[in-house]
């Protein structure tokens, strides 16, 4: 019997091998992989987890892409990189690739992969902030660009005057209560808050999206000249990443692993808990919320109230047509 | 339970003496171990306590000695307004004087230069090997947490840990914000800030030596861990978010109490193993961090359990040599009764010749056995006494009866009693009780026209009552005259001249006309007989009362008579106290008013008729209650001249006539 077992493993190898093949070969374009660089918005951490599954799988290799990605953070911004032909493709907030239009820099939003907008703001219910309209006069931490245009709408939205300081990377200014109000990430800042002692129940939260600022944030973004001279590869990039999407949201304790190696990497510091809570809330504002609408869509309503709203804010000038500004791989 | 009831003493002692010690043991044990738990978590506490605060007040003075740097350096800025050299000479001079420190800067808000643009202006001195070095600040610092927070808060602040721009070493910082006068008014003009490597932290912290496995760690404020034995925690992990990946709400609460601020002991599990321990944590006062002690549960507790082993082991030990002993004495004292338990066996299955073993001691068994063996020799004789009672009662018995059948032999018993005269018709019964009893009757013609008839009750039982019958039934038949008061005088002067066991007789004597129905009757002392006249609204009247006592009684008693005439049909019923005194199951008595119910409609019956009747009756209500007294009856009635054909009847079933 034990001589059998050779065999059957080999017949299964052949097996495995030939349906990868048969896969890749579909996807694949046919020739040496292309080597394409892309770069996050930030550090490594889950919030990109699907890009570094996908790179770390083989996925974007199954598309005959060799992707190089660049670590972002405070040192790289990823419009800066992408305005200087630094990296080909690049994950940008919805609101900064429109920026990037009315500045005159052509670009092309291939997916939209975040749909439910994760900033926020929170305060100590100690503060005796309950609602919006107790925030009238307080200090508020607030970040640089593309972080501020939603809190300036809100606040002008409910007719508060605050006193806005700028917020650096760390939640301790807030800790310290240097000052009343946070910006934080969902999944990242308001969990660090938890995890330095405070809890939920203590907290007062604003989400952006349930006061009708829901503007959708990270997207995969190219050149307009890229798209125009090789779609296909463009088309590789977005359908490879995706997948990655798909599968860390399939094995987040993979996608885990991947993140905590590229995230010790490049000496960040966090931890595992961390990164699992950051994993689960992209989960909730990548997957749309019913199953037909496939994952990366950008919505056109959204598209509308974002430009709409950045308009009325004086912060754009140009609007780009919907179809000039999105281009889904699939083309539809 | 049963299978426990048949089993022997020595093993029923064993059992509960040895439950006992098992018992005391357990209870023994189980004190001691949590009197000594309780006092040694005691001393752990205060030991844990002791170290924590000592640690803390340790790490505590040179934070506390660092403040003071910044802060001089931060005078002297605000009074002196020094220009650049002075202030590189100034912060320089500073770090070189103070070897604790990592770095020291001077961090300006936006500064006019000289073309009065506002600019940013630091200078920046940090230790490299051993010698100081300018490294300037290439950051817009304003939005640094060094710089902002003590800024925005207006007060002096140790930072969150972090790592120093030149990689690896932890650091914290000191930032006292210094201000300026203008205008009367105070106006924010920079800070100044100490680096304080964590490397020294880290080393009084992991020096702490607690046990082979104890150990202590660090928290800030946000719950960060400074040093851990578990370097990945680390600046990575806060309390909380270990909390968190455990999903242990409980180290959340500790973690809480700590960078609140807290004082605490308690139990912990190990963070990155499972083992348990004992923690206090102190706060330290200078930056709010927090220090936490752990002692190793199963270390400090070894003691405890060695000596609840051992003790364990010397109450095992003693159960068994308890148990050996029990077993033993039990044995030896129940040897003697197991000898004894089969001998009474034996003389229990009749064998009364059974040797009784014989012992030496004289303790409780020693007295049994003596004791048993007396009783076996007490059994003898009785059984001997017995066989010998019983033989001489049984001839006494039999001798009895003989002299009940000789009584009974005494009462005329053939009825009909005189069938040529048919005048009257007489039926008599007597039931006797189950010991020789005194009741009598009797009848017999005086001439041919007069008939005498007796029914009497002789005080007490048993053979001198039937002798005093036997007497009396014969003075009777010897002193009979045709007065009935004559013939009751010399009876009884006879029967009280030589009484001297003092019996006595009730007697009931009717003289009785056959011819005319005319009875002349005296009672002495006997219940007074019924007259039945059928067809009468009350068919059954007492007869009017004689006053006569019993007799034997009193000498030279004068009796008086009565009569009465019976009409033809008239009847006579006599009886002996043991009709009206017959006792039922629950000792109520039959009673004349029963009698007089049950003898009514009776009246017109033939004579043997309402005997057997009420007889029946008597039976009835008696209900197999033992019959205590001779039931005696004795019925009498007038026909006349004419004669009756139903009595004819009787005499028909009646055995052949006889003369009596």
């Amino acid at each position: 019997m034990p001589k059998n077992r050779p065999l059957i493993r080999k017949i299964f190898f052949i097996c495995l091998f030939s349906l990868l093949l048969t896969s890749g070969v579909i996807e694949a374009e046919a020739g040496p992989l292309k080597k394409v660089t892309f770069i996050p918005l930030w550090v490594p951490q889950a919030q990109f987890a699907g890009y570094y599954v996908a790179h770390e799988t083989g996925i974007y290799k199954e598309h005959g892409l060799e992707v190089e990605i660049i670590s972002g953070g405070p040192q790289r911004s990823s419009s800066d990189y992408l305005k200087d032909k630094k990296a080909d493709f690049a994950s940008l907030w919805l609101v900064t690739g429109l920026d990037l239009c009315n500045q005159g820099v052509e670009v092309v939003n291939l997916a939209q992969i975040v749909q439910r907008s994760a900033l926020m703001l929170v305060a100590k219910k100690s503060s005796g902030i309950l609602k919006p309209a107790d925030m009238e006069g307080h200090k508020v931490g607030l970040w640089g660009p593309p972080f501020e245009i939603q809190p300036k709408a809100f606040f002008k939205q409910y007719g508060l005057t605050v006193e806005p300081l700028q917020q650096s990377y760390s939640i301790n200014l807030f800790l310290r209560d240097g000052v009343a109000v946070a910006s934080a990430m969902w999944y990242n800042e308001y969990h660090s808050i938890l995890n330095a002692g405070i809890d939920p129940d203590e907290l007062t939260t604003f989400f952006y999206h349930e006061h009708n600022l829901n503007y959708p944030e990270d997207g995969i973004y190219v050149r307009k000249e890229t798209w125009q001279q090789k779609p296909d590869l463009c088309r590789a990039f977005v359908k490879a990443s995706l997948k990655g999407w798909q599968r860390a949201f399939a094995e987040p304790e993979l996608a885990l692993d991947i993140t905590m190696r590229n995230l010790k990497k490049e000496h960040v510091i966090s931890n595992r808990t961390h990164q699992k809570w950051m994993l689960k809330r992209m989960r909730d504002i990548i997957l749309p919320p019913d199953e037909q609408t496939r994952i990366g869509r950008l919505n056109e309503e959204d598209f509308k109230r974002v430009t709409e709203n950045l308009k009325k804010q004086n912060l754009i000038e140009k609007t780009p047509n919907f179809n000039d500004f999105y281009k889904p791989p699939a083309g539809e | 339970m049963n299978l426990l009831r048949r089993r022997g003493i020595a093993f029923k002692l064993s059992l509960w003496v040895l439950g006992g010690v098992t018992l005391v043991i357990a209870i023994i044990l189980t004190l001691n171990y949590n009197v000594t738990r309780r006092l040694m978590v005691e001393k752990i506490e205060e030991n844990a306590f002791n170290l924590a605060q000592a640690t803390a007040n340790r790490i505590n003075s040179l934070l506390k000695a660092a403040e003071k740097i910044p802060a001089g350096v931060a005078l002297t800025i605000a009074e002196l307004d020094p220009n650049d050299t002075e202030l590189k000479t100034l912060l320089a001079n500073r770090l070189e004087q103070n070897p604790e420190l990592f770095g020291i800067a001077a961090a300006f808000a936006l500064k006019p230069d000289a073309t009065d643009k506002l600019k940013l202006y630091s200078r920046y001195y940090v230790r490299s090997y051993d010698r100081l070095k300018e490294s300037p600040i290439n950051y817009d610092y304003r939005f640094h947490d060094w710089y902002q927070i003590p800024k925005v808060i207006d007060k002096p602040l140790w930072s969150e840990p972090y790592f120093g721009e030149s990689g690896g070493i932890v650091m914290t910082s000191y930032s006292t914000p210094f201000y300026r006068q203008k205008l009367g008014t105070k106006e924010f003009a920079g800070i100044v800030c100490v680096d304080l490597s964590l490397n020294w932290l880290r080393n009084v912290v992991s020096s702490l030596k607690i046990g082979e496995t104890g150990y202590a760690f660090l928290i800030t404020r946000n719950g960060t861990f400074v040093t851990h034995p578990d370097l990945d925690l680390v600046m990575n992990e806060t309390i909380f978010s270990v909390a968190e990946a455990r999903g242990n709400p409980k180290i959340r609460e500790i973690g809480r109490s700590m960078i609140a601020g807290e004082k605490g002991f308690t139990a912990f599990t190990g963070l990155t193993n499972n083992q348990k321990y004992w923690m206090a944590y102190t706060p330290l006062p200078a930056n709010g961090w927090s220090l936490g002690v752990l002692f190793p549960q199963n270390e400090l507790m070894a003691d405890i359990h060695n000596l609840t082993k051992n003790m364990l082991g010397l109450g095992l030990g003693g159960f068994f040599l308890i148990m050996l002993v029990i077993l033993l004495v039990s044995g030896k004292i129940t040897k003697p009764l197991r000898a004894l338990a089969k001998s009474a066996d034996a003389i229990a299955s009749g064998n009364l010749e059974t040797a009784i073993p014989t012992l030496k001691t004289e303790d409780e068994v020693g007295r049994l056995a003596l004791s048993f063996a007396g009783m076996q020799q007490a059994l003898k004789e009785y059984i001997k006494n017995l066989t010998e009672t019983t033989a001489a009662k049984e001839r006494i018995e039999s001798e009895l009866n003989i002299a009940r059948e000789i009584q009974m032999g005494i009462l005329p018993k053939i009825f009909p009693a005189f069938p040529n005269l048919p005048e009257f018709n007489l039926y008599a019964t007597i039931k006797p009780a189950r010991e020789v009893g005194g009741d009598l009757y009797d009848f017999f013609m005086i001439d041919d026209q007069h008939l005498c008839f007796t029914v009497g009750d002789v005080s007490g039982k048993g053979v001198p009552a039937a002798l005093f019958m036997a007497i009396t039934q014969t003075l009777i038949k010897t002193r009979i005259s045709r007065s009935s008061t004559t013939t009751l005088h010399q009876v009884n002067n006879d029967l009280a001249r030589d009484n001297p066991s003092m019996m006595f007789v009730t007697l009931f004597l009717g003289i009785f006309n056959i011819v005319t129905g005319e009875l002349e009757y005296c009672n002495g002392g006997h219940n007074p007989p019924y007259r039945l006249t059928p067809g009468k609204s009350e068919p059954v009247q007492e007869l009017p009362t004689t006053d006569g006592i019993a007799l034997g009684v009193m000498d030279d008693f004068a009796f008086t008579a009565k009569s009465i005439t019976l009409a033809p049909g008239e009847a006579l019923f006599v009886f002996s106290d043991g009709v009206t005194e017959a006792m039922n199951q629950r000792d109520e008595l039959f009673t004349e008013a029963r009698l007089e119910k049950i003898l009514a409609p009776l009246a017109k019956q033939p004579v043997r008729e309402i005997s057997d009747q009420v007889m029946q009756e008597i039976e009835i209500f008696a209900d197999n209650t033992p019959q205590s007294d001779d039931i005696t009856i004795l019925t009498i009635r007038y026909i006349g001249k004419k004669r009756n054909n139903d009595e004819q009847t009787t005499s028909k079933t009646s055995p052949p006539p006889c003369q009596g």
